[in-house]
């Protein structure tokens, strides 16, 4: 297999010291943003971005996808030890996990979410080993109606799983196209909707919206609700590690089903969320000690974050292989491979192998060397969240500024970052989810190119995008899946009339 | 949040009312997007779709999603949900205000006065901390960042006065 040796070159790129360094740095690092509120995944990397212009593209996305595993693993430690979610995938994890730390199986319940983690995100890093290659070239084939059904259905995918109101989804995707929209047609050269002002000439960058809607936005809504933390000790010892190991492989079944239902979630752009509360939901019905749910059963820790780790890992696999990333965080760590240089899309595999399998070579090492750092470290980054919130916030602002600054050196974009933030509060409240709107900031070009070089090419008739098995197919999946919920619905019906009344699975 | 909200107690505007202003804030954003469409052309020419294409159906598709989500703000339940205490909107402005500050003297000041100020003042005023703490860790961190983007990365951030006047 000429990919197990690509593999090992992988390994090779990795284990430099230099980039060894940055690896723990970036693990740090993203814990330390994963525990703080206000800072995420995809703005903590989207801050951080500027600091690799200089690096080459293999150590930046090293460092880069180590901050992501970071956060990963940072969000379970304040879920379980404060009940406060460090990240939204974190939620569920609060449900079991603080009723450990109460009764004092702190210990317990941080390793049983280390390790569901690494558990999750290694099934998802071999998913991707395998499966990448094979996608990638795959989608070498790909015409213009191809690379448009994919976004299709990534699109799709978004409108009918998330938990959002449907119309809700749309219009902020929408919003996030029309954004995207502003400035230079990239095909026609043209200006368009900048209405005179020069600062729309280049049009919104989505990292200044990403840094604003999930940064300032979060701030916003921690302060509102005037957190004060009170958090259980975090005692962590090798004997509580060990004793916890010991009972682990008995969920195997847990473990498996978490991992299948993180994947299928974060390839699908529904993400990380979703995924935890649907793994919980599951596990929760299917349990023998179902009823212990909610009050400190170590199922319902490991369920949430097995699946949110798979999902969060695997929401790369298309962002590598097809260039749609699966998640926010995914969608920055894109914007950086355009900053690098790189073309994102099937063509890395063949002209890009350093970076690729450097990338997933880092994955293998990132969450072990995270999997160490967080349990060796925790009282640490625990620490972190005693220091009160007005002197965190606007530390944070600040970072935010120096990170909205640096992407293109002006100070309009900081003003924009804080217009987006105070949107993005907004948005939050009135439940309107951001994910969507800051994919299609980001895809917004490349799919309407797609677009318009389909309908070019069939002088303006829809029936490019089901002229071939391949292109219908992947349009059908994403009618489907934007229809998921009438079709849910629908099918519950046919069966409880039919009079078989399963549980549903 | 909501809940949250409710339990808080408290009078403030309330949910549907702010509700129904996002929605009609982004339908007003759909309008001028459809106008800017129009101005660059939303049909066909000799190459194709025009640069308005795109964008307008995107702006009308908006608009219908709007639309249905201003129908389903009328037909929820009027259960007196406040957005926010007054309180709350209180402490959120009190974050709003001084960072839009913050943000208008960058240009000015450079950053790292600014940030100094922005810590200084947010620790003083809201955290409650004596002059020393707060000046501590106000010059501290801009110090550090200092440090860390003009040496380290080597990515210049807005200077102003001050950091002319120390020769940079």
């Amino acid at each position: 297999m000429e990919d197990i040796g690509n593999l090992f070159h992988g390994f090779a790129v990795v284990v430099q010291p230099y980039n060894l360094v940055l690896m723990v740095v970036g693990i740090v690092l993203g814990v330390i943003v994963g525990v703080l509120p206000g800072l995420g995944g995809a703005n903590g990397v989207a801050i951080l971005l500027p600091l690799t212009f200089s690096m080459s593209p293999t150590s930046a996305i090293i460092m880069l996808s180590c901050i992501y595993w970071g956060a990963l693993f940072g969000g379970a430690i304040t879920s379980i030890l404060f009940n406060i979610p460090g990240e939204p995938w974190s939620v569920a994890t609060t449900f079991d996990g603080y009723p450990m730390a109460q009764q004092g199986r702190a210990g317990e319940a941080l390793t049983a979410a280390f390790t569901s983690s690494f558990v999750g995100a290694l099934f998802a890093v071999i998913m991707i080993t395998l499966v990448a290659p094979l996608v990638a070239s795959f989608a070498l084939r790909f015409g213009p109606p191809e690379i448009f059904s994919v976004y299709f259905l990534a699109f799709c995918s978004f409108v009918g799983l998330s938990k959002e109101p449907p119309f809700k989804t749309v219009a902020s995707m929408m919003l996030g196209f029309a954004l995207g929209a502003v400035g230079l047609d990239q095909m026609t050269g043209q200006l368009r909707l900048t209405f005179g002002f020069e600062t729309l000439l280049t049009g919104f960058d989505f990292l200044i919206a990403v840094i604003g809607l999930f940064g300032i936005g979060e701030i916003l809504l921690t302060m509102e609700e005037g957190l004060s933390f009170r958090g259980k000790a975090a005692k962590i010892n090798l004997k509580v590690v060990v004793q916890t190991w010991v009972q682990l492989p008995r969920y195997w079944m847990l473990y498996l089903r978490s991992c299948l239902i993180g994947c299928w979630m974060g390839i699908s752009p529904a993400g990380a969320t979703p995924a935890s509360f649907m793994s919980y939901g599951i596990a929760k019905r299917i349990s023998k000690h179902g009823k212990n749910f909610g009050k400190g059963e170590i199922e319902g820790v490991i369920a949430p974050e097995t699946a949110a780790h798979a999902a969060g890992t695997s929401a790369l696999l298309p962002m590598i292989s097809l260039g749609v990333p699966g998640s926010p965080t995914a969608a920055v760590l894109l914007g950086g491979l355009l900053i690098w240089g790189l073309q994102p899309g099937p063509l890395l595999f063949t002209e890009q192998k350093d970076f690729v399998w450097g990338l997933i070579a880092s994955m293998y090492m990132g969450n072990i060397v995270g999997l160490i750092v967080v349990l060796t470290c925790v009282p640490l980054f625990a620490a972190i969240l005693r220091i009160p919130f007005s002197v965190i916030a606007p530390v944070i602002l600040v970072l935010c500024a120096i990170g909205a600054y640096t992407v293109h050196n002006n100070t309009f974009d900081v003003v924009m970052m804080l217009v987006f933030g105070v949107v993005g509060y907004f948005m939050k409240k009135t439940n309107y989810p951001l994910a969507p709107m800051v994919l299609a900031i980001v895809l917004g070009d490349k799919a309407e190119e797609s677009f318009r070089q389909s309908l070019l090419a069939s002088q303006g008739g829809l029936g490019v995008f089901w002229s071939s098995g391949l292109v219908t197919t992947i349009m059908t999946l994403g009618l489907v899946a934007l229809f998921w919920p009438i079709i849910q619905a629908g099918w519950s019906r046919v069966r409880s009339a039919t009079g078989s009344p399963r549980p549903a699975a | 949040m909501n809940e949250t909200a409710n339990e808080a107690g408290g009078a403030g505007p309330s949910h549907r009312g702010v509700e129904a202003g996002v929605v009609i804030a982004i339908a007003i954003l759909a309008i001028i997007g459809i106008i800017g469409a129009s101005r660059v052309g939303t049909g066909w020419s000799a190459e194709g779709p025009r640069a308005g294409f795109f964008p307008f159906f995107i702006c009308i598709a908006i608009l219908i999603s709007c639309a249905v989500n201003l129908v389903q703000v009328f037909k929820s339940e009027n259960d007196g949900a406040v957005f926010a205490s007054w309180d709350q909107i209180k402490k959120v402005m009190q974050v709003v205000v001084p960072t839009a500050v913050y943000v208008a003297i960058i240009p000015y000041s450079g950053i790292y006065v600014a940030s100094a100020l922005l810590i200084v003042g947010f620790m003083k005023v809201l955290g409650r901390y004596g002059w020393a703490a707060a000046l501590a860790v106000g010059v501290a961190v801009p110090l550090f960042t200092f440090v860390a983007f003009e040496k380290w990365f080597l990515v210049p951030l807005p200077k102003g006065p001050l950091e002319h006047l120390l020769g940079y």
